[in-house]
């Protein structure tokens, strides 16, 4: 594989937790246009972390996810009488706030003779680990794959248990979760710090992969799309969003002659998409036909040995 | 204390042009209970519509101004068909995804007719300045106050007195009984998109001329400015679209004056969260509903 291969799919991987991130508040029925503050927040953090204390980049990595987390929770618990749009719009103000923020961050150290860390609007440079020790991009890549596993399975997981119910119990009908005796506050906080989690170590792996940040990435365009991901893929299993991240990021940069004209392509397909499919490729319904086909095809197997 | 009233002299007559487009955003809330993120970016293909006539063919201002308005109306309706009218009824959020990637789509068609940063926008009239007493005011800035007043005149009229008018009302106060009063919702929604996208266009052609300029950033701006106004009023409420475009813009100026540039959209996103932390339904808005009631409300 070239390194330009090796970019586009660690970039699917890194976008893909942020995708993740929003797909979880989705579930919940909350639509978060925010994401991307975690995503920035987790590679700030990170950054600082190996860059600034010169740290190993596992605990870059937990402190991104947990400073990340812990925001999100305080954001959740003060947004939690809020629903709908209202959430929405507050989600993005927050975002927004965050960003503003970094722009006027201005914290450096001296580190080996040079300066480094965040300097408002010219970003975070010189987040080197990766270059420090050798590592290839493809070794990187395998690191972002290895956790984006992770997180998939601990999804996946959560799906098929209680929690996974609750969630989507608050996101069909919250009012009929609490007369469940569901605690909803709990669980919602519980969501969003989550969610802030995913995010987060996401950005603390882009911060690594580019070396630098800079506030502007982090601008509500990534947190859009990181929701639009979600409603392409599907809503139904957590495959769902990283099909959306694949079907974008891959197949736009694979087919090159329509550079340029890649959000008309793409703007069109999704808004045609979403007329006969609202919920995704692989909404609940489609999810729930695939699964009872696989487990009949098993249980037939089964039969016949 | 005069730099302060100048600054909210200012404010309010910059905030005259958030009102309307909040008023954009609030009669779309108002009759579909979505919203319409791509309303920024229909203004600014409408707008680029302009400038490009201007740049290509130096055609005289006034047709910049009707072609930035009827191209704004086009990518409305546009946005209207394939959007909302196009999703199934139940899912708003499609709707609000869709209206996003038609945002992207828009924006991008319009960075194609005119690929370079920047682009000078030309104005009805030069820009100039009179002085009245301490305070100075800036022509421009004051035409788009009056033009703003007018516009919400008009739309006041327009809503309370016709046919029109009152179908939409009924549609937002609620929609099953205006359906069974034999309204063409499809048809008033359509209507309502094509009339918001005219006081957007109006709205966008005015904040233009007074930049002097038009850049790439115009859409999310216009997007941004328009829902934050909104959010800030009340979602849904005329008056409070206007207090809110007006409050934005005189935080906003106050904030640029005393604290500096980076302040200014810290500033104006701060108060949109306190205030939706604070008072979720914005200054003139419905009260939002407690659980409880809801619950009653079901029962």
């Amino acid at each position: 594989m070239d390194d330009y291969v090796i970019t586009v799919l660690s970039n699917i991987g890194m976008i893909s937790f942020i995708a993740l991130s929003a797909y979880l508040l989705l579930l919940t029925g909350e639509i978060s246009f925010g994401q991307q503050a975690y995503f920035g927040l987790g590679a700030y953090a990170a950054g600082a972390v190996t860059a600034m204390l010169l740290l190993p980049i596992w605990a870059g990595i937990l402190v991104g996810a947990c400073v990340a987390g812990l925001v999100a929770m305080v954001v959740g618990a003060l947004t939690l009488r809020l629903s709908g749009l209202y959430f929405s719009i507050s989600t993005l103000a927050f975002a927004e706030m965050v960003r503003l923020i970094l722009l006027i961050v201005h914290v450096q150290v001296e580190v080996e003779g040079e300066m480094v860390g965040p300097a408002g609007a010219e970003g975070f440079h010189g987040i080197r680990w990766m270059f420090e020790r050798d590592l290839s991009l493809a070794q990187f890549m395998l690191l972002i794959y290895g956790l984006l596993a992770l997180v998939l399975i601990v999804l996946l997981l959560m799906e098929r248990s209680r929690l996974g119910s609750v969630f989507r119990m608050l996101g069909s009908d919250d009012l009929l979760a609490e007369m469940q005796g569901v605690n909803t506050v709990r669980y919602r906080i519980l969501a969003a710090g989550v969610a802030g989690v995913i995010a987060g170590i996401g950005g603390a792996l882009y911060a690594h992969f580019t070396t630098y940040v800079e506030p502007q990435f982090f601008n509500v365009m990534l947190g859009v799309h990181a929701l639009a991901y979600g409603l392409i893929g599907g809503l139904g299993t957590a495959f769902g969003p990283l099909i959306g991240v694949a079907i974008d990021v891959g197949f736009l940069e694979a087919v090159r002659f329509i550079q340029g004209y890649r959000m008309i392509v793409f703007g069109g397909l999704v808004a045609v998409l979403l007329i006969f499919m609202p919920r995704g490729l692989l909404d609940e319904e489609r999810v729930h036909r695939l699964r009872t086909l696989f487990s009949r095809r098993s249980h037939a197997r089964s039969q016949q040995s | 204390m005069i730099d302060f009233i100048q600054n909210t002299v200012d404010g309010v007559m910059f905030g005259s042009s958030y009102a309307l487009l909040a008023i954009g955003f609030t009669i779309v809330f108002g009759v579909m209970r979505r919203i319409n993120l791509a309303f920024g970016a229909s203004i600014m293909l409408g707008a680029y519509a302009g400038t490009w006539l201007h740049v290509h063919y130096q055609v005289h201002v006034l047709v910049v101004a009707l072609t930035t308005v009827a191209c704004t109306i086009v990518a409305g309706i546009y946005v209207e068909r394939l959007c909302f009218h196009a999703v199934r009824r139940d899912a708003a959020l499609a709707s609000m995804v869709s209206s996003f990637v038609i945002w992207m789509q828009l924006e991008e068609a319009s960075i194609h007719l005119l690929p370079e940063r920047t682009y000078a926008f030309p104005g009805l009239f030069a820009a100039g300045a009179y002085e009245l007493g301490p305070f100075l005011f800036r022509a421009e800035q004051t035409a788009m106050l009056v033009v703003a007043a007018v516009m919400v005149g008009v739309l006041h009229l327009l809503l309370h007195r016709t046919r029109f008018g009152v179908a939409l009302r009924a549609i937002s106060e609620n929609p099953l009984a205006a359906a069974y009063m034999g309204i063409n919702a499809a048809w008033v929604v359509l209507c309502a998109f094509a009339l918001v996208s005219m006081v957007g266009g109006i709205a966008g052609y005015a904040i233009l001329a007074t930049d002097e300029q038009i850049t790439p950033f115009f859409g999310l701006w216009a997007t941004f400015k328009g829902l934050i106004a909104m959010m800030l009023g009340g979602m849904g409420s005329l008056p409070g679209a206007i207090v809110g475009g007006l409050l934005l813009g005189v935080v906003e100026a106050n904030a640029l004056w005393y604290l500096g540039t980076e302040y200014r959209d810290l500033g104006s996103f701060l108060l949109l969260f306190a205030m939706l932390v604070l008072r979720p339904g914005g200054l003139m808005g419905q009260r939002i509903l407690s659980r409880e009631e809801l619950a009653f409300r079901r029962v």
